[in-house]
């Protein structure tokens, strides 16, 4: 009696809850229903300081959250209409099929799977980043090969256990991972010496280091073990909303290239002669149309946030977390950031 | 038309139940009708590609070139683990406490009562994440492993415990087989010689012991094969060979054990209690101390009452054990809801097969405790 009740209510409550996760579902036109909405559904991480955190008035800043405003005003004409859904990286991409965000933007990387089996579009790159490990410095490692045997703390929900993985089979050694739910627990394996190091993408690995009790215990090593695009997503089956993700990230870029900046933009678009500048602006071609925006869009865009460069340099600057712009640097400067061009 | 209760009570079970299955219905239509749209599809093909990650814990063989069905096997396997060790843990712990609530002794019975109120009342995953804390500090790092045993050793990376690797030369496997089958059977006849009260003449039990040793012994000799032990040994960082017992296994088992044996304890206690009055009068007639009346009269007694709540708590164990997922210990929750859903994202199917398990693993420990009750039940009041 007892289990045959208990069969029945748990399978009831099983399937309620399944297909309370797939209710609601956005179709194709997610621009018609964002501006009908008159607000953006922005998916960011629920605290990746650099990237998306609530700063002490609790508004949301950081590169992710950047591009989150310059979508919002391009859309909506304004900055603060974003409605920012924080997710954990495990719900993050249901998230963003069942419609319940309209862009995913949190420093999520761009992968094969991701593009293909999830039926996400990926849209475009806004942070390079690997995966690299903070380890102690008794341990005298030069390089991950030298950490074989050793346990490697980290968090559940990424690439990172797999990137491990991957490279302990390419290079038979044979490198340990304890998965943990929350940075919290991890350090506390950490301090303990459960763990011999903690591993994380380039751009959160700084953070990281600051929490320890002794950070200068503690060293970054130089050498990185996988490659972790860091991007926007968007759901397939909507070219014109990846269209638009995917420009406001190409006119920042661009942006920077040409020299557009936050104090100049105004100016540029009433005195340039620059064709590419005037394209950008809007001053020239219907640029903007062919993206169903008004011709303004990016020079909206780059009046709230600036270009590129002074969004990198505003979350992780000198004033900042201090983290070298190495590969983030315009692909001119020696790094990887490339945008298609405007004609 | 007149109906009898039995009748109408059968006509409301099939009118529940068939709303069930047609709200289920709905829900699965909805659902598949909404992957369609989404061009997804319900499959679990994803099982069979490899799962391309390690596991820090595992009771069978497994490597990250293993099939996500093997990694959720073994995840599986570690939920298991872990729920046993609490459940045994959690019962006589719990029955040790309920018993001392009931001691005339104010000293013991206060402090168990502080003891049941404290951990009753605080949250589960706090006190998961409180042992797990404690462990850690307490043990030493690899370099000051603490050496209980020879060969064992304890340190803040776990414990290492030596195996026995066994060598058979080809085609002798089924002797050496049939040696530890022998060997088994011995064992087993000793622990139920210890068991029953009717113990069968020393000079017969001698004789089958001696026969049946005999026997292991000239199985295994004959299949030539060769066991060594595999010591756990320091090298660099960290132990090798052996088995590697991790700490977050111990965190994670104390941590549900003594949670549900502060309920277990009222349980008891109150079905000692339940035992009618008269019984204890009777026995305390007889002559019997307190001690005496609450082993030899009132518990067993009070079994009979105490299983069906016990279940619930039992369930309530194998449920917490997700608990794992905070302290890195690889249970199904970590392995197949974390790691597999976030690399496969197929988010509905490994959940279903997280809900079946658990449906399946409780239907089980639901099914032995019935049992269990139908036998102590059988036994009838006195």
């Amino acid at each position: 009696m007892l289990s045959s009740n208990l069969c029945r209510w748990t399978l009831a409550a099983a399937v309620a809850a399944v297909g309370a996760g797939v209710t609601s579902l956005a179709e194709a036109q997610t621009l018609a229903q964002v501006k009908q909405r008159g607000t953006l559904n922005c998916g960011v991480d629920t605290g990746a300081p650099g990237f998306a955190v609530k700063d002490d008035k609790g508004k949301w800043v950081g590169l992710d959250v950047d591009f989150c405003r310059g979508i919002a005003i391009a859309v909506l004409g304004d900055a603060e209409k974003v409605n920012y859904v924080p997710l954990t990286a495990k719900v993050r991409f249901t998230a963003l099929q069942n419609g319940e965000i309209d862009v995913l933007i949190r420093d999520s990387t761009l992968t094969f799977t991701r593009g293909t089996q999830l039926k996400l579009n990926l849209v475009g790159v806004n942070f390079y980043a690997g995966q690299g490990f903070m380890v102690k410095k008794s341990l005298n490692a030069k390089g991950v090969k030298d950490l074989n045997g050793a346990t490697i703390c980290t968090i559940t929900g990424a690439t990172l256990e797999l990137n491990i993985a991957d490279y302990n089979r390419a290079n038979k050694v044979n490198v340990g991972t304890l998965l943990f739910e929350k940075l919290d627990e991890a350090t506390v394996a950490l301090e303990s010496g459960r763990c011999d190091g903690y591993t994380d993408d380039t751009g959160s690995l700084a953070g990281a280091r600051s929490t320890m009790k002794k950070p200068e215990d503690w060293i970054v090593l130089a050498e990185v073990i996988s490659k972790e695009p860091l991007g926007i997503l968007t759901r397939q089956g909507d070219e014109q909303w990846s269209n638009i993700a995917k420009w406001i990230l190409g006119a920042l870029v661009t942006a920077e290239e040409v020299g557009i900046t936050q104090a100049n933009a105004e100016q540029l678009a009433k005195t340039s002669e620059n064709p590419e500048i005037r394209r950008i602006l809007g001053i020239e071609g219907d640029f903007g149309k062919m993206l169903g925006l008004d011709n303004d869009w990016a020079l909206k865009a780059l009046k709230t946030s600036g270009n590129y460069g002074e969004i990198y340099e505003r979350h992780f600057g000198a004033n900042a977390l201090q983290l070298p712009r190495g590969v983030n640097n315009l692909w001119s400067k020696g790094g990887l950031m490339y945008s298609y061009p405007f004609r | 038309m007149h109906l009898s209760s039995r009748r109408i009570s059968q006509i409301r079970q099939v009118i529940v139940f068939s709303l069930v299955v047609a709200v289920a219905a709905i829900v699965a239509s909805n659902v598949s009708a909404n992957l369609q749209r989404r061009g997804l599809a319900l499959s679990f093909e994803f099982l069979q590609r490899p799962a391309s990650f390690d596991i820090p814990f595992k009771l069978i063989d497994y490597t990250s070139r293993d099939s996500y069905a093997r990694a959720a096997l073994v995840a599986m396997l570690n939920t298991l683990l872990v729920a046993g060790l609490a459940i045994v843990t959690a019962t006589i712990v719990g029955v040790a406490f309920g018993t001392f609530l009931l001691s005339p002794n104010p000293l013991l019975r206060r402090t168990a009562f502080l003891f049941v109120e404290i951990i009753k009342n605080t949250p589960q995953l706090l006190q998961v994440l409180f042992w797990y804390v404690v462990i850690l500090r307490q043990l030493p790092n690899a370099r000051e492993s603490y050496q209980p045993i020879s060969g064992f050793f304890l340190n803040v990376r776990g414990l290492f415990v030596p195996t026995i690797q066994i060598v058979v030369p080809a085609g002798r496997g089924w002797l050496a087989g049939l040696a530890i089958g022998v060997a088994i059977a011995l064992v087993g006849l000793g622990v139920r010689q210890l068991l029953t009260p009717q113990r069968t003449q020393a000079r017969t039990l001698a004789g089958v012991a001696g026969g049946l040793t005999a026997a292991a012994l000239l199985c295994w000799f004959a299949s030539g094969a060769a066991a060594s032990l595999n010591r756990p040994e320091l090298l660099g960082f960290n132990f090798r060979g052996g088995v590697q017992v991790v700490p977050e296994l111990f965190a994670l088992w104390v941590g549900l054990a003594i949670y549900a044996s502060s309920f277990i304890a009222d349980l008891v206690r109150g079905a000692v209690l339940a035992v009618p009055k008269g019984q204890e009068e009777a026995a305390y007639a007889l002559g019997l101390k307190h001690g005496q009346t609450l082993r030899l009269v009132k518990l067993p007694q009070a079994l009979q009452i105490v299983v069906p709540p016990l279940v619930s708590q039992y369930l309530n164990i194998t449920k917490s054990s997700t608990l794992g997922i905070a302290i890195a210990y690889p249970e199904i929750m970590a392995v197949l809801g974390g790691t597999t859903l976030n690399q496969t994202g197929q988010a509905i199917e490994t959940m279903l097969i997280i809900m079946t398990v658990f449906i399946l693993l409780n239907l089980v420990v639901s099914a032995i405790m019935n049992r269990y009750n139908r036998h102590v039940a059988l036994m009838g009041h006195a």
